[in-house]
């Protein structure tokens, strides 16, 4: 961390302020680690995230987004059914005999997008649609995907395509009206 | 049930096998890593299948702990392994973020204008990209 | 509704937890010849990404199955959650640092986008193992 960043006391107390749903969500997950639904074990969470956030701080990431429920749902079906589907091929690729599929690296550019939408389509890609973040270039929106089976994903362009499909479903389901403008999807469905 | 355990056992030992015979051979200390995140989930595997069997669930706690711990070792590796360049290690404050997104925002624009192709799109397949944002 | 036996519901959770104990081991095994078989670092963070996160899930699901208790539940599913949130961005770490100090050959890259933009630093290249 810079040491210009290191806040002082009122500062500090300001930003822990700022962050109370990081707090309240670390309350939760005390709770849930004690499998304790207790007043007492949530206060006693709130305590230690209080103490966590103070101590340890991390940057605002400013989610400012939307969820959106169909959407959303279509997301998780997708990613389910591909989680399964790139398993087992994987699988197969591990345990099927004679030489194994050549791989390779492709930059895919994404449609611009906020930081957190971007994160979050570098994660999903790296469990779905069998490939594997590499690099990421958050100011110019490029991912550096690596694929295992390069011929079986349809090619260079292929992996492409599969990527920005995810891209836009993971959009679609979170991103505000703005963060869908500024990519190009349009208010509603307008494109593909 | 007593088969399914059986089976279940021997193929997650299998698999803690094969990941120690990478984690010997590495060749780098990267390779082990990965092994090494193999071999935890094995373990995680292992513990989960004994759950199973015993239907107690006093080593449910083990497996968060250990779900993590997996992580927390990659990254730590991963870490000291690439020799990062300095700018990219700091973690950027809000004022830094904003500036980088106006400076990306004006860059796209003048873009625009000037009628050059817009620069966060990499020109692998311009045809495209231009099919889909329209 | 129709009459059940009381143990019905019990036994079919039990096959279920059976089906997915088995499913999970199969893919955590198949992570491990992955692990071991593919030739290159990348691709052997495949097998630790996809198989390997679903076989886990497999496995717990079937706990849950055998178990059924809530509190049981909830830390199980804490644990696929982490999970999922972590082992994408272990991969990251990992590939991100691999590609960087040069371990990966450009003989094992079929397509090599990354290069071209931002070359890796050269470092000691280890001797490629068959």
């Amino acid at each position: 961390m810079a040491p210009d960043s290191r806040p002082g006391l009122r500062g500090r107390a300001r930003r822990v302020a700022a962050q109370w749903p990081t707090v309240l969500l670390l309350g939760v997950l005390w709770m849930l680690l004690w499998g304790d639904i207790a007043l007492g074990t949530f206060l006693a969470g709130v305590l230690l995230g209080l103490v966590v956030v103070a101590v340890l701080p991390l940057p605002s990431v400013g989610v400012r987004g939307a969820v959106r429920p169909w959407p959303l749902a279509v997301l998780v079906w997708r990613f389910v059914a591909d989680l399964v589907l790139a398993s087992f091929q994987v699988a197969w690729t591990a345990l099927r005999p004679g030489p194994q599929p050549r791989g390779g690296v492709v930059a895919v550019p994404l449609r611009p997008a906020p930081d957190v939408l971007f994160v979050m389509t570098a994660e999903l890609s790296s469990l779905v649609p069998g490939s594997l973040v590499v690099e990421s270039d958050s100011a110019a929106a490029v991912l550096y995907l690596h694929v295992l089976d390069l011929a079986g994903s349809g090619g260079p362009d292929g992996v492409r395509r599969q990527t920005r499909a995810l891209e836009e479903r993971v959009l679609r389901a979170f991103g505000s009206a703005q963060a869908l403008e500024t990519a190009g999807l349009g208010p509603r469905g307008a494109a593909s | 049930m007593i088969v399914v355990v059986v089976v279940a056992t021997a193929l997650v030992a299998a698999a803690a096998v094969l990941a120690l015979v990478r984690l010997e051979r590495g060749p780098s200390m990267l390779d082990r890593t990965v092994a090494f995140d193999v071999l935890t989930t094995t373990i995680v595997g292992a513990v989960a299948v004994e759950a199973a069997w015993s239907r107690r669930t006093e080593s449910i706690p083990i497996l968060v702990v250990l779900s993590l711990v997996g992580f927390i070792g990659s990254v730590t590796i991963a870490r000291f392994a690439a020799r990062e360049p300095e700018e990219e290690r700091r973690i950027r404050t809000r004022e830094e973020v904003e500036a980088a997104d106006a400076a990306r925002e004006a860059a796209r624009e003048a873009a625009r204008a000037a009628g050059r192709p817009v620069p966060p799109i990499v020109s692998a397949e311009p045809e495209n990209d231009d099919e889909e944002r329209s | 509704m129709t009459h059940v036996e009381p143990g019905f519901w019990t036994t079919l959770a039990d096959v279920g937890a059976a089906v997915f104990l088995l499913l999970g081991a199969f893919l955590t095994f198949s992570a491990g010849v992955g692990v071991l078989r593919f030739s290159h670092l990348l691709a052997r963070m495949h097998a630790v990404t996809k198989p390997q996160v679903l076989g886990l899930i497999l496995l717990l699901i079937g706990v849950a199955l055998r178990l059924r208790s809530w509190t049981a539940v909830t830390l199980l599913g804490l644990v696929v959650v982490f999970q999922l949130l972590t082992s994408p961005v272990a991969a990251h770490m990992v590939g991100r640092a691999g590609f960087r100090t040069g371990k990966v050959a450009p003989e094992d890259l079929e397509v090599d986008d990354l290069s071209p933009d931002r070359p890796p630093s050269p470092p000691e290249r280890l001797p490629r193992e068959e």
